[in-house]
């Protein structure tokens, strides 16, 4: 037995310092490595762009202490005392948020989207509970953060970010108090130095915005919120570039702006995009009336489908009348030979085994617990928009525009889709085997074909040489429907040109906005 | 020669287990049971797995839009005497995954090759009996670039692994009873998607896949005709997390499963070296994971690859 020994355990141990050789590779996320955001132009005229909703608002921030003032000399005071003994955790509390405050809140904000992307669990009797906002914390939890609920809270979250903005601007230059690091030469900047005036802070305006819009949006996750926002207003105390004071007033105006776009969005008739037995009944008999198959569910047990009367939802960058005129012409008679030969290519694209095609479906599917279409687009213009460095206002500007784009490209998608409740290709032709999950609404159009169109189209404008990029993806991205055989060729193809449409107009506002 | 002649007879147990994922984890190097120098065991296997019960997280349900989720698995394995207490094996199994409901389509393809050194490092005398202990060290690469991130359906995890073994085996004539312990490490992988949500966004096409650890307590009846042995294992990953409600499952899933299961195996008298094996498992508990019931069947010839001292 020991001689044995002798044997085993030379051997043991160079097993288990095999096992702990093969360390794992750490994994190194794209938006961990972002850089503190040093804007290549402050953008200091922001103050005469043109805002979405509140050019003739009037909001109301408080005339700062002066900067030889006791109250002032105190807020000097804790960012020493925190400066003397910073702490890792604040050194890394530091670095994630100076890669910039819109940035942050964006990926915050597809954080909660991607949380709550889940269709509810059928109740037992087979019909399925709605998340209910008055009860967000029940379940199913408030909200079903599926594409058109999450453009419409990009859009919002980004259009009054903006705004907040081109607010702040106006009174950072009204008061031009200088930040903290050029008052008191003791106090060390750990963020790029800027002539931008600190008072009220522009990273306070974007979190008090966003928190106020959030109790809207994601009510069920204040707690989450809350402590973003708290951590947000200590990260810039710390790092020398606001005062308390500065940020008081920043969260105080966001909390200002966030109401009026509250306002809006509490009566553009989201709440009641889900619709009833009714209005989903009327779909199919209607449908069945004009002689053409209707969509039906392909799930079990049957859901409703998705939010029908989102096409009634108040556009941001044209008028309701503008949907039904951006409505494409018909899809092929559900009787017709064309609709069997785009079927019969569908059933090809289901059979076809290649990798490529998978790859693709999978890449661009961004399906259910995702941060959907419009999210994906998010994070495709965040990675771009750090490399230039635009400034915060900038950013939200863009952001805005890709967002309201998005939005309202959801709305002209739901238009369609049940203008025409079209069946999708599994239900017209069922050994179409998919993919990828079949979404839960009318096939015509494809609403990643709309919104990637109008996100490449305004993205395209807002960075023009990276254009022709932004089109490629987009075509990959409405190709891949096809590909995952949950869409016909014409939903793609159509789908595609009503985004650029729509993209369009965000483009002739960005035209028009003073930023250029 | 004689002492070794029940090991001969003994060449490869495969328990498949198959996860909500269809992974299979032959366990090739799970026995006590080492053949004789020079000697080389060809095995070919039929799996069949099927669930239509899964856990999402603790909660038990079935999924109208999956119905059953099935795989079929067709391996191909060896296993090579290096000497009388060092035995070299290798699996590479074929998966075909399908759903019976929904709209899915099913994956099919080579799955991962798996390599296995084991080695017999005692063997004494206890009491009446015979008391082993084995460390088997083993690894597995994906041969195929199939879709990873396609559960319920993709055909295997893509991860690399390697893992080490401890197995303790005590035999009284016919009977036996073992016990072994696995860790096995699980490299990161790289999914179609450039990002992805766990319990918060990643923005990146790598996944950490959590480590795992495999209990498993058999014993038995071991003739030179006939065996048969009653199995239960428990799996576990170290970390992941839940499939949220309705949620799809992901790889990196904190997945756990305890399964009993059966493998029978008869010996030919009259045909020296063939075997044929039978057994199932079933999972009693699980997290994160498919209720599945695996049944398989196969063929083994054993032979020595040097002809003159076979018998001697």
């Amino acid at each position: 037995m020991k001689k044995n020994l002798l044997h085993i355990l030379p051997v043991v141990f160079a097993a288990v310092s095999l096992l702990n050789s093969s360390c794992k590779k750490e994994i190194v996320e794209r938006n961990t490595v972002f850089p503190a955001l040093a804007p290549a132009n402050q953008d200091l005229d922001a103050d005469t762009w043109k805002p979405i909703l509140t050019a003739s608002s009037t909001f109301t921030v408080a005339t700062p202490d002066a900067v030889t003032s006791p109250n002032y000399l105190a807020d000097l005071n804790e960012i020493k005392s925190y400066q003397r003994n910073l702490t890792k955790e604040q050194n890394d509390i530091i670095a994630y948020w100076s890669a910039g405050s819109v940035l942050r809140w964006n990926e915050i904000l597809r954080d909660l989207v991607a949380k709550h992307n889940l269709p509810p669990y059928q109740k037992d009797d087979g019909t399925y509970p709605a998340p209910s906002a008055a009860n967000p914390l029940a379940y199913p939890l408030f909200p079903f953060a599926n594409p058109p609920y999450a453009a419409r809270a990009y859009a919002y979250v980004s259009a009054a970010q903006y705004d907040a903005l081109v607010q702040a601007w106006k009174f950072k230059k009204q008061f031009n108090r200088p930040a903290p690091y050029k008052t008191d030469a003791a106090i060390n900047a750990l963020v790029p130095k800027s002539d931008l005036p600190a008072y009220p802070s522009e990273d306070a305006v974007v979190s008090g915005v966003t928190a106020k819009m959030m109790e809207l949006l994601f009510p069920g996750d204040l707690d989450f919120i809350r402590q973003k926002a708290a951590e947000e207003k200590l990260y810039r105390i710390m790092a020398g570039a606001n005062t308390r004071s500065d940020m008081d007033a920043g969260e105080s105006l966001g909390r200002q702006v966030a109401d009026v776009f509250l306002t809006r969005a509490r009566s553009d008739k989201a709440g009641a995009a889900i619709g009833n037995k009714d209005i989903w009944d009327k779909l199919e008999n209607d449908t069945k009336a004009t002689g053409q198959i209707p969509w039906i569910s392909l799930e079990l047990p049957r859901r409703p489908p998705m939010l029908p009367l989102f096409t009634q939802v108040t556009p941001f960058l044209f008028t309701t009348q503008t949907v039904v005129s951006l409505r494409p012409k018909a899809p092929y008679s559900t009787s017709s030979p064309e609709f069997k030969k785009e079927a019969d290519e569908v059933l090809q694209m289901s059979m076809n085994r290649s990798r490529e095609h998978e790859r693709i479906v999978a890449f661009w599917a961004d399906g259910v617990g995702t941060v959907t279409p419009p999210g994906h687009w998010n994070y495709i213009a965040a990675e771009e928009f750090v490399k230039h460095k635009f400034s915060e206002v900038r950013w939200a500007r863009n952001l805005a525009l890709l967002n309201m784009a998005e939005m309202d490209a959801a709305i002209v998608c739901w238009d369609a889709k049940y203008a025409y409740f079209n069946p999708r290709p599994s239900q017209y032709m069922f050994d179409i085997k998919t993919l990828t999950g079949v979404p839960n609404f009318p096939s015509y159009t494809s609403g990643h074909s709309n919104f990637s169109g109008a996100a490449a189209t305004i993205l395209g404008y807002l960075i023009p040489e990276r254009k022709n990029d932004f089109m490629a993806m987009a075509q990959e991205a409405a190709m891949s429907r096809l590909y995952g055989a949950i869409h016909y060729r014409s939903d793609c193809e159509v789908g595609l040109q009503t985004g650029i449409k729509v993209g369009e107009y965000a483009i002739a506002l960005a035209k028009a906005d003073g930023a250029n | 020669m004689k002492i070794t002649l029940q090991y001969i007879k003994y060449c490869i147990s495969a328990l498949a287990l198959v996860a909500l994922n269809q992974t299979v984890k032959a366990q090739t190097e799970s026995d006590a049971l080492m053949i004789p120098k020079n000697y080389f065991c060809a095995a070919g296997l039929y799996t069949h797995n099927s669930w239509n019960h899964y856990w999402e997280g603790t909660f038990r349900r079935e999924n109208l839009n999956l119905g059953t989720v099935s795989s079929n698995v067709y391996a191909l394995g060896g296993n090579y005497g290096l000497s009388n207490r060092i035995n070299v094996l290798f699996m590479a199994p074929y998966v075909k995954t399908n759903v019976s409901a929904g709209t899915l389509r099913g994956q099919q393809g080579f799955q991962d090759i798996s390599l296995a050194v084991k080695w017999m490092a005692v063997k004494e005398e206890l009491g009446t009996g015979l008391l082993s202990l084995h460390a088997i060290l083993s690894g597995s690469i994906p041969v195929g670039n199939y879709q990873a991130d396609y559960l319920p359906l993709s055909i295997g995890m893509r991860s690399k692994n390697i893992a080490l073994r401890g197995l303790l085996n005590y035999q009284v004539g016919r009977f036996f009873v073992a016990g072994a312990g696995q860790y096995m490490r699980r490299d990161n992988i790289t999914i179609d998607r450039d990002a992805y949500y766990t319990t918060e966004m990643h923005y990146t096409n790598q996944v950490a896949m959590p480590n795992m650890t495999n209990f498993l307590f058999s014993t038995g009846y071991r003739s030179l005709k006939f065996n048969a042995e009653a199995t239960l294992t428990h799996m576990n990953t170290i970390g992941g997390f839940d499939i949220t409600k309705n949620n799809m499952p992901f790889p990196s899933n904190n997945m756990e499963a305890t399964a009993v299961g059966g493998i029978f195996k008869y010996m030919f008298q009259n045909i020296q070296g063939l075997e044929f094996t039978a057994g199932g498992s079933w999972v009693l508990h699980g997290r994160n994971y498919g209720q599945n019931l695996g049944v398989f069947g196969g063929v083994y010839y054993v032979f020595s690859t040097k002809k003159d001292k076979s018998e001697k």
